[in-house]
């Protein structure tokens, strides 16, 4: 079982997600892009008990490291320290903040094929990107309420599928499996299920 | 726990803010720009009879909106007015000049006698980069820069200034200068922590764009923006909020007419950031427990008041206007507003103040 959660990105999704673990009972690593002192004052007022770090040990110290960055400074990932981990990757490209979306992804690809690819010795699943993060915040359900939200998870890996959709589960929304990370492009903006914040059943129709 | 900062004077400001979207005659048949534009102005001329205390403009750059100057529609709101603090909702400082936007508030504040407001922010759009000549991707930079100059050119003393996104400036006076000394300056943030230390480190007051989600989610916010005052040792100014509404006789009335305006308008800007369209799920759950301020003047004035004591602010601004909707109802929902919800919500404070 998985214990403690890096987070790399120290901004409103970054923030929010750092608050679902800690509500979770896990031990959270935050790191933002720059100095750690940069984000100190923030964490320990928006999230008390998450710990801020550099980047580089919030990707050592999570057993699972969450991407909640902005995609097209992926490249300020450290790949190094994240080899052999189970890397969530919450990102999606957005216009306003990275510009044109060929200049980062490929066409035809996913963004977390892209990130995979360039991660290519970590274990990319794609999740917690599709719903927005005001909603995150609100609608953590214990397991069984009927209006219990689900996160889509879309992984290569069924094993690391079914390690995130534990996390998923511990931080109060069902998890939907829905393939590998080429399937991801489901969940990406200008699909039917971007912005998705509903329960299991509707997400299923939804990306079907 | 210290002892926490509050707003001792209980001061409270109730504004409306618009972008100026393009209503529709009772026909159906939607106003022209310049038509939309004239609408701003009288709603605002009624919000200042019936007591409201500011009237926020934003700007955009696309077929939706007609207001792409606020400050020349202000001005024009200025000298129709007497009292209504006349904002901007919110001024895009990364893709503007900061000496040009020191001149133009300077010369509405004189219009206005004092009246101008400037709030800064990035907005949620992004039409005025490439427009303007500006790559989105500096957006950073382009906004640490502006504001370091900004706030320089608010002493209203020679200014001189180096930097990579502008004409360096060698001991340069801007004028007019305006009578109180100090433009009124406020930061519109939308959640992003590195903001609000901004505004505390500039020792400018917040307004809280709170648009989507429930209000109290914002609530360390405004903790963090003390904290970081009470670091940075600058002043802790009250904070506000802002966030979208509509008003009329009862809440189904308000529903009906809201719901098609807001999807309407949500759709067309989803479409470019790749929302699926807006449902009636989405729009209900925003109402219940979210951001959005709609019902009969009860129901949203219940509403204020558990949001701004929630956040313990003393600011509210409503944004009105959403998508096509009738100029007669937007008309009557700035009528309701002020001389309905704003005095109950102001009721509604002050009893809870006196519980305490």
């Amino acid at each position: 079982m998985s214990n403690s959660v890096g987070i790399l990105g120290a901004g409103k999704v970054g923030i929010v997600l750092a608050q679902l673990a800690i509500k979770a009972g896990y031990t959270v690593y935050i790191a933002g892009s720059g100095d750690v002192s940069k984000i100190a004052l923030s964490i320990k007022v928006l999230v008390p008990g998450a710990i801020a770090v550099t980047k580089e040990e919030a990707a050592q110290k999570g057993d699972i490291v969450i991407l909640a960055l902005p995609l097209s400074k992926y490249a300020t990932i450290p790949a190094k320290q994240l080899s052999g981990k189970l890397v969530i990757d919450s990102m999606n490209h957005w216009m306003e903040v990275d510009g044109p979306k060929e200049d980062t992804v490929p066409e035809g690809m996913s963004s977390s094929e892209f990130i995979q690819r360039f991660l290519s010795d970590s274990r990319v699943v794609k999740a917690l990107s599709h719903m927005g993060y005001h909603e995150l915040f609100d609608n953590p359900k214990s397991a069984g309420d009927p209006d219990r939200k689900a996160i889509a998870i879309a992984a290569d890996s069924e094993i690391d599928a079914k390690i995130v959709a534990d996390f998923i589960n511990r931080l109060g929304f069902d998890p939907l499996y829905i393939g590998g990370l080429a399937q991801g492009k489901k969940l990406e903006p200008g699909s039917p299920a971007f912005g998705a914040n509903t329960t299991i059943e509707r997400l299923k129709t939804q990306i079907a | 726990m210290a002892q926490k900062k509050t707003n001792p004077t209980k001061d409270y400001v109730f504004g409306l803010d618009t972008f100026g979207d393009i209503p529709k005659h009772d026909d159906g048949t939607l106003f022209t720009h310049a038509a939309a534009i004239r609408q701003v102005v009288d709603e605002a001329v009624l919000a200042d009879e019936l007591g409201i205390n500011v009237i926020g403009v934003g700007e955009h750059h696309r077929p939706d909106f007609a207001i792409s100057s606020p400050e020349i529609v202000l001005a024009g709101i200025a000298t129709k007015t007497k009292h209504i603090k006349l904002a901007t909702a919110v001024t895009v400082l990364s893709s503007d000049d900061p000496v040009r936007v020191f001149e133009r508030f300077a010369t509405l504040d004189a219009l206005s006698n004092g009246r101008a407001q400037v709030i800064l922010g990035r907005g949620s759009f992004t039409e005025s980069f490439p427009l303007f000549g500006y790559d989105l991707r500096d957006y950073n930079e382009l906004f640490e820069e502006k504001l370091d100059l900004f706030s320089q050119l608010l002493d209203e003393k020679p200014v001189s200034w180096k930097g990579e996104t502008r004409a360096e400036l060698v001991n340069a006076d801007v004028y007019p200068k305006t009578e109180s000394g100090r433009l009124d300056v406020a930061v519109g943030i939308g959640g992003s922590p590195e903001s609000v230390i901004r505004a505390a480190r500039y020792g400018f007051p917040l307004v809280l764009a709170i648009i989507g989600g429930s209000a109290e989610r914002f609530a360390p916010y405004v903790e963090l923006y003390r904290q970081a005052t009470e670091d940075l040792g600058t002043e802790a100014h009250p904070v506000g909020m802002h966030s979208p509404g509509f008003i009329a006789e009862t809440d189904d009335e308000a529903k009906k007419i809201a719901w098609p305006a807001f999807k309407y308008a949500w759709d067309l800007i989803g479409k470019s950031r790749g929302w699926p369209p807006y449902t009636r799920e989405q729009f209900n759950y925003e109402i219940e427990v979210g951001s959005l301020y709609v019902g009969s003047p009860e129901t949203v004035a219940q509403k204020i008041a558990r949001s701004m004591k929630a956040l313990d602010v003393n600011r509210f601004d409503m944004v009105y206007g959403q998508g096509p909707q009738k100029a007669s109802d937007r008309l009557k929902m700035v009528e309701l507003y002020g001389s309905k919800v704003i005095p109950r919500v102001r009721e509604l404070l002050a009893e809870t103040s006196t519980d305490k």
